[in-house]
């Protein structure tokens, strides 16, 4: 009786992951290895490897990956320096990094259309400083620094929490025996907070990967990544197989990225999930 | 045990998505239409003299709308879209003929619109004009040699290299090729679609971006000297910006009609038809109009309107710009396909 009780209190949870996951995905295959008329086909699925929808996984995977790498260079120092200081400004400063996430995505993506415009406000405050103007609006590079000015919190925030469970002893200990500062950072520090490095790196590269939002409105329409054909198949080809299947092998990609960097952190002890 | 309450519960998640019941009330419409795209007070007027409850829905592209349509959710009783999409949904048999003996104040529009919908209608007897204009240049005379925007080429001249807003839907910008080569817009042919992508590959190095809705406010705020506009948004943005100026090239451009049509599945078609008669009366007409700020192919509003905005192109194409303008047209599947795969193929060129 006790049991079944335990179990009823998973129902919404189930009920949930059913309509809401289970659902979908399954929906998402039938539609993938399916034609408009019903029948099994795999052409959705390997119509990835038609020129244009390669290309679009190729600069896809490469701007994800710039977008993490970035976010990596930029947050363990910044995690390392906020480790090291007062309790209280290091709750202050955590708080001026999410601070931004309580504004809409959408929004905050507008904003920088509005900042980084040929006469934008960036630009309007160079010419007037007698600097040359930045051009970076509709390309890639836009669309990079704004996924890195998204994603950053997800970055940085594992990794400090990684770094705020280390006990000082441990550093403490290892300086009695005689270990230098880059010792400590490699021997101890690094793969202490590994666990937060790669949860940190999944949810960065993840999104980056299938955004199209940032692409739609910082790329101008000229930077054409997985996630755009997909919306364009769905919302204006009215061909949901072709979405679909190229959902599915988007799917992959996340799935082998986040096995990988599993596989990393069972090696030291701290898996994901 | 476990696996039962899995199953329990995964049947009854199904019936939360499927099972919900339609309900009807006999005194309701229910209306798709693209956004910003009536006088919202006319809305309420209808409700007030006839005592009908308008239920009102928005889309943002006709391709939009055939998803929501076809996804079957909502039966409307009233739709308006442009041209091609509605060419398709008649060939799909998706229109109910329209009673135009119950519609008497339709009387009113121009029969020259009429006769520009018989390539989508052939026989008149499914749609109503509601709104018209062309496709142009919206451009900015400080930026931009006055003499030249009469042709396509100007958007291929490397001097505005970086200041060039195309537009970011594949008819449209296919339109533009296709009529700079002469060719009509409605080609299906492999080599003149062959052409007109490779053009457009060639000018992307020139474009700014793509848009679709941001660019009239892009050029409102300076950040591009020209961009490839409708008509109505054109008008819009001239209001706001007295350097902006409109241009429908010689070579010609697609004109666009909006209809409004009856779709087969619609449960009140009275209801939908006395208020396509209130649409047409004259005072509500002119208040749609000031609002929508799109050629109105009511004769009796274009009469009482000033002279000078009776006379402003932007708004109103005259006959001569027409002559040269095409309608799309509805493409079959192939077709279809093939111009996706090539403004892909555009859009991932370097």
């Amino acid at each position: 009786m006790r049991k079944l009780k335990r179990q009823l209190l998973a129902g919404p949870y189930i009920l949930w992951m059913t309509g809401f996951i289970l659902l979908p995905i399954a929906m998402v295959l039938y539609y993938a290895f399916t034609t408009t008329g019903g029948s099994f086909t795999l052409l959705n699925v390997s119509s990835i490897a038609f020129s244009v929808h390669f290309k679009a996984l190729i600069l896809s995977l490469k701007l994800a990956l710039i977008c993490t790498v970035i976010c990596l260079i930029l947050s363990y120092p910044l995690a390392m320096i906020l480790n090291r200081m007062k309790t209280k400004s290091q709750g202050f400063i955590v708080f001026i990094f999410i601070l931004p996430m309580w504004m809409n995505f959408m929004l905050r993506i507008l904003a920088w259309r509005m900042l980084l415009s040929n006469n934008g406000i960036i630009n309007s405050l160079l010419e007037t400083l007698g600097l040359p103007m930045i051009d970076i609006l509709n390309t890639p590079t836009a669309v990079v620094f704004c996924m890195v000015y998204d994603f950053l919190p997800f970055m940085i925030l594992p990794i400090y929490n990684a770094m705020a469970r280390i006990q000082p002893d441990i550093i403490e200990a290892a300086k009695d025996l005689g270990a230098g500062n880059a010792t400590i950072f490699f021997k101890i520090i690094v793969p202490l907070t590994m666990s937060g490095v790669i949860s940190g790196i999944i949810m960065v590269f993840v999104p980056a990967l299938t955004s199209f939002a940032v692409s739609d409105l910082l790329g101008g329409g000229k930077v054409l990544l997985i996630g755009n054909v997909i919306e364009q198949a769905f919302m204006q080809e009215y061909n949901w197989n072709l979405g679909s299947g190229l959902s599915f092998v988007l799917m992959i990609f996340v799935i082998a990225s986040m096995a990988l960097m599993n596989s990393r952190g069972d090696e030291t002890g701290a898996g994901v999930w | 045990m476990k696996k039962k309450l899995l199953l329990v519960l995964s049947v009854s998640a199904l019936f939360l998505f499927t099972g919900c019941g339609r309900t009807d009330s006999p005194n309701t419409l229910t209306i798709l239409n693209y956004g910003k795209y009536i006088e919202p007070e006319i809305l309420e007027i209808f409700e007030e003299e006839t005592g009908i409850k308008v239920e009102y829905e928005e889309y943002i592209t006709p391709e939009n709308m055939y998803t929501k349509y076809k996804a079957g959710a909502i039966d409307y009783d009233l739709i308006c879209t442009s041209d091609y999409m509605i060419e398709k949904l008649i060939q799909e048999n998706e229109v109910s003929e329209m009673n135009y003996e119950n519609i008497p104040l339709s009387k009113d529009l121009d029969q020259t619109y009429f006769e520009f919908s018989k390539s989508f209608d052939p026989e008149n007897k499914y749609t109503l004009p509601y709104f018209f204009g062309t496709v142009g240049i919206l451009y900015n005379k400080d930026l931009v040699d006055e003499s030249k925007v009469n042709s396509w080429d100007i958007l291929w001249d490397e001097n505005y290299a970086g200041q060039i807003i195309m537009a970011d839907s594949v008819r449209d910008s296919f339109m533009v090729a296709q009529k700079r080569l002469g060719y009509s817009l409605n080609t299906t042919d492999e080599d003149e679609l062959r052409a007109a992508q490779e053009l457009l590959i060639q000018q992307k190095p020139l474009v700014y971006s793509y848009l679709v809705d941001e660019a009239q406010d892009e050029m409102i705020a300076e950040n591009a000297a020209m961009a490839v506009v409708y008509s109505g948004e054109a008008g819009y943005a001239l209001e706001f910006n007295d350097k902006l100026a409109f241009s429908v090239p010689d070579e010609g451009s697609n004109m666009w009609i909006d209809c409004w049509f009856i779709p087969g599945r619609a449960r009140h078609t009275e209801h939908a038809e006395k208020f396509l008669n209130f649409l047409c009366r004259e005072d509500i007409a002119m208040m749609n109009f000031e609002y929508v700020y799109y050629a109105t192919p009511n004769t009796r509003v274009k009469e009482s309107l000033d002279p000078e905005l009776q006379n402003n192109t932007t708004i109103f194409p005259p006959a001569k710009i027409l002559e040269n303008c095409e309608v799309l047209k509805s493409l079959d599947d192939e077709a279809t396909m093939k111009y996706n795969l090539y403004w892909k193929e555009i859009k991932s060129a370097d």
